[in-house]
């Protein structure tokens, strides 16, 4: 620093430096800034991740004291519960409404405060401008907000915990918070603050969605086809699309849910010329793209580690992309298949029954392009992709279910039954779950610079995958067997089944432990990662870059190797070998 | 979590258990037999409900009617109808089961048969299919086994063979599957008995708009109460919806609060309870016997403490049943003429434009057919 020059030349010098520092990539702010005010891409994933785990445990504690109660029959814990929570003095209503307001935190924690933050936010942030060699998103602010629009709409839903909805404390609606139950049906702010929250966590998805959207269409490294993207970059672009295009449906439902409760209109009130029937169709048709939004980031992972772990390209690299958007298009026009008992006519569920089933088409594709991508390949049994593996069998097992309850006859003893409950968790609690623990596994190291222990995380895999599927079997047979969801209690005749999925649980439960410990220890004494640590099977452009990566990266942009005549294997960028 | 309820009784029930898991889907179409042929598939509701059944129907309760003289729910017997006991539960789920209840409806008959002949054998080989796969794929092509990997990325016949056979598959599936939807959207016969459901928080209401329009408030039994009489709790309640056997009967929902979701899992038949809706369904009961059910929709605290009780009787002690609630007999049975209670009034249909009654404008040259007609 030149003391003697003048002030405007010290001016401009502080400029300067001050201009430096961002080129630096390792200069980090301090704390406050750099996690309360990021604008980040890496440093905002990482949020996402955290939040989503601790998400994650309240929700996955909240079916521990669902797993608990429907051990046995009777009621047996919720009246605890309503003392603790300070809607006391329990009676059988308050329990009654306790356990709908568990079941209905459940699924909204589960959905859009878990999957959706760790897919979309966590690993679709992080790895999105990695894969695709761009230095951050597009819109590093707006990234920001999202974040924080989802965290406040996960304390606006827990604030509703603590209020009146009704019967008792809290939103006892289901996550599906059907009207006439949601507006004449529960009386209290606990409802508005539930719908609050949505609007919330919505207005942050759809944020994110116009990022994804924008970041992948315009900041691809030179040489970088859309036909040339990872997997990976092909799942979020759909899902940001689903995202952009079903969240303002959703939000035009909850609007006028509030509207109806609060202002005196009559949207779903037939006393006003309304009809509740027409909330269903608007909430699934945000509804059934929702749950693309949360399997298709993890077709995309899973596909990543397949790839990586048989040192093999993706088979049939176009169709698994294009595979991907079909069930973005199709997953718009399938609503009403949730909705085949509320009395629709034949002729629409028909058409429904058909295009349900035509979902099977292209997840078939992705199921047997995994197997092909690993036939002939030289597989490794690393931590993700023996939870790919487990993915893949899974999710098959939960989309054979989809195509039995597709048929809107059959359904008629299945609709509202535990059979429904053992379908979406399959897909989801395994699918989507499975995804992204395999993901974890196999970019911590990346994010964290330090290795979790391998053996660790396959006892974590082990336990989890006998855990989930003994809670969740046997809940095909109690469904079939004709027992309905979101009840607290059940005749005896349920009570084996419920049993044995409690004991599940605890297995579950048991080894999310292992999981903990594993991320515990690997931070404070996990031996540190080098960049490509995969080996020769990992092709993508995060792994030509330190572990963890520097806090900004390519500021020369990596330029792809148009010569590969193979997809999703793209060679070192920036002309330094790949180790 | 108490560990306690958890670990009661784990020895035990592990090996069923891991049997079920390993076996229990394969197991299920040899249990339960499907008791229509695929042929049926194509035999006609009015088919299936030959006089023959009816009749056969009748006589067996008849044959068992003393049995039912010790029955201790509802009232005395009035008027020739007593109440069935516990030993004619037909319709309840049985505790460990692995698969549906018994179906009591011919459409339940066909849907059951779908389900175990072609949907769980298809998903059963599908998941071993996939299966397998993954543990060949395992098996053979670990690092060990095979050191480098091959460069194949694409085979075009393969892709088309995978993307075609599942739609070859679903078209078969297809076909069963619209036919049980036809079957079950059926219209009843013009003058069978009409039954309005109504759910409300807490309970149901079943009335008979066309006996008298009396409605019959039906609450669940206290569970000792239940236990006392031999019933199961949480399904008994204090009065049953009572219909008759062996006859189409037109089922229509209506909510008077929230929606709520009419359910007999062992009549194969679910239609929510609307608020401002009519949901309308035939229901065909083809043994005597009761039939227990559920609310399938989230409708509040007490959700799930409103349960369904069907109670189907041959037709004379279902009339009995009427006048015991003070109803009227009233049908085309009763009064030679179709009951008028439900349709709206409507003039006879018209070919003269304009006129009182007339449709549209007829298009073909044929006239218009009138439901009734359509009906028989």
């Amino acid at each position: 620093m030149a003391t003697a020059a003048p002030p405007s030349a010290n001016a401009f010098q502080a400029h300067h430096d001050d201009h430096a520092h961002h080129h630096d990539a390792d200069h980090k702010p301090p704390f406050f800034q750099r996690w309360f005010m990021s604008t980040n891409h890496k440093d905002i994933g990482t949020l996402y991740l955290i939040f989503a785990i601790c998400a994650g445990i309240i929700g996955g504690a909240v079916s521990g004291i669902m797993r608990a109660e429907l051990a046995a029959p009777g009621v047996q814990y919720m009246g605890w519960w309503v003392d603790f929570l300070g809607g006391g003095p329990a009676d059988f209503d308050k329990n009654g409404h306790m356990w709908n307001v568990l079941v209905s935190a459940h699924g909204l924690i589960m959905v859009f405060f878990m999957v959706m933050p760790a897919m979309i936010g966590g690993f679709g942030n992080w790895f999105v401008p990695l894969m695709i060699g761009a230095p951050d998103m597009a819109f590093p602010r707006m990234n920001n907000i999202s974040f924080w629009l989802t965290v406040a709409g996960f304390l606006s839903l827990m604030f509703s915990a603590f209020v009146p909805g009704g019967t008792g404390l809290g939103a006892g609606t289901g996550w599906t918070v059907y009207a006439p139950l949601s507006t004449s049906g529960s009386v209290g702010p606990a409802v508005d603050f539930a719908i609050f929250s949505l609007h919330l966590a919505g207005a942050g998805s759809i944020m994110g969605a116009i990022n994804f959207i924008t970041t992948i269409f315009n900041m691809r490294a030179p040489g970088m086809t859309l036909h040339k993207m990872p997997l990976f970059v092909w799942s979020v672009l759909v899902t940001a699309f689903l995202l952009l295009l079903a969240l303002p449906v959703l939000a035009a439902a909850i609007t006028m849910l509030i509207t109806d409760r609060n202002f005196g209109t009559t949207f779903f009130d037939q006393a006003g010329g309304g009809d509740p029937i027409l909330y269903q169709h608007l909430f699934w048709f945000f509804g059934h793209p929702e749950v693309y939004i949360m399997i298709l980031p993890g077709f995309g992972m899973i596909s990543q580690i397949v790839a990586t772990f048989s040192r093999k390209p993706v088979f049939g690299y176009l169709g698994m992309a294009y595979a991907m958007v079909a069930i973005g298009v199709i997953g718009f026009v399938v609503w009403a298949h949730h909705m085949y008992t509320t009395g629709l006519d034949v002729n629409t569920k028909m058409y429904f029954t058909a295009a349900t089933m035509l979902i099977a088409v292209p997840t078939g594709v992705k199921i047997f392009s995994w197997v092909a991508t690993m036939w002939g390949g030289s597989l490794e049994f690393k931590s993700p992709m023996v939870w790919a593996l487990g993915f893949i069998f899974l999710f098959t097992v939960g989309g054979v279910t989809g195509v039995v309850l597709a048929n809107g006859g059959v359904d008629d003893n299945l609709h509202d039954t535990y059979y429904v409950v053992a379908h979406f968790h399959y897909v989801l609690s395994m699918g989507a779950v499975f995804s992204l623990f395999a993901a974890f596994y196999y970019w911590f190291p990346k994010m964290s610079g330090r290795w979790h222990s391998e053996v660790l995380a396959h006892l974590h895999f082990w336990g989890f995958f006998i855990g989930v599927n003994v809670i969740f079997f046997p809940m095909h047979f109690l469904g079939m067997n004709g027992m309905p969801r979101r009840y607290v209690d059940y005749t005896p005749a349920f009570s084996y089944w419920n049993e044995v999925a409690s004991i599940g649980y605890v297995i579950m439960a048991c080894s999310m432990l292992v999981f903990f410990v594993n991320i515990a220890w690997a931070l404070v004494a996990g031996r540190r990662a080098e960049g490509n640590y995969w080996g020769e099977g990992a092709t993508t452009l995060e792994w030509t870059l330190s572990s963890p990566p520097p806090f900004h990266q390519y500021e020369t942009l990596p330029v792809i190797e148009s010569h590969h005549d193979y997809h999703n294997h793209i060679g070192p960028a920036d002309g330094r070998p790949a180790h | 979590m108490n560990l306690g309820i958890l670990a009661s009784r784990p020895a035990r029930r592990l090996l069923p258990l891991l049997a079920a898991l390993a076996l229990g889907s394969g197991a299920m179409p040899a249990a339960a037999a499907p008791a229509n042929e695929p042929g049926a598939a194509v035999t006609s509701v009015e088919d299936t409900q030959s006089p023959n059944v009816a009749s056969e129907n009748v006589s067996a309760a008849a044959a068992a009617e003393p049995s039912t003289n010790n029955a201790v729910i509802g009232e005395q017997p009035a008027n020739g109808y007593t109440p069935l006991g516990p030993e004619w539960i037909k319709g309840q789920p049985s505790d460990g089961a692995l698969t549906f209840q018994e179906q009591h409806t011919p459409d339940g008959h066909y849907a059951l048969w779908m389900h175990d002949a072609i949907l769980l054998p298809l998903i059963v080989a599908i998941c071993l299919i996939v299966l397998g796969l993954l543990l060949w794929v395992v098996a053979r092509y670990n690092r060990r086994a095979n050191a480098v990997p091959s460069r194949t990325s694409h085979n075009t016949l393969i892709e088309v063979i995978w993307t075609a056979v599942p739609v070859l598959i679903l078209v078969a599936i297809a076909v069963p599957s619209i036919t049980l939807l036809s079957r079950q959207y059926r219209s009843p016969p013009e003058d069978s008995l009409t039954v309005k459901v109504t759910g409300y928080q807490w309970y149901w209401g079943y009335s008979y708009p066309d006996n008298g329009g009396f409605e019959v408030i039906s609450n669940m039994t206290d569970e000792a109460d239940a236990l006392a009489r031999g019933l199961p709790p949480q399904l008994a309640v204090d009065n049953r919806m009572v219909v008759p056997v062996g006859e189409p009967i037109r089922i229509q929902t209506t909510g008077a609060d929230v929606i709520h979701s009419f359910g007999i899992p062992s009549l194969w038949f679910k239609i929510d309870a609307v608020p401002g809706r009519l949901n309308e369904r035939v229901m065909f009961i083809e043994e005597p016997g009761i039939y227990y059910g559920q609310c399938f929709e989230l409708c509040g605290a007490r959700h799930a403490y409103m349960p369904v009780a069907i109670e189907a009787v041959p037709r004379p002690q279902f009339e009995a049943w009427l006048l015991s609630k003070g109803g009227t007999l009233g049908g085309a049975e009763a009064e030679g003429q179709a009951a008028p209670a439900l349709s709206p009034p409507q003039e006879p249909e018209s070919g003269v434009e304009g006129a009182p009654g007339a449709g549209a404008p007829p298009t073909g040259d044929t006239a218009p057919a009138t439901p009734a007609a359509e009906a028989a």
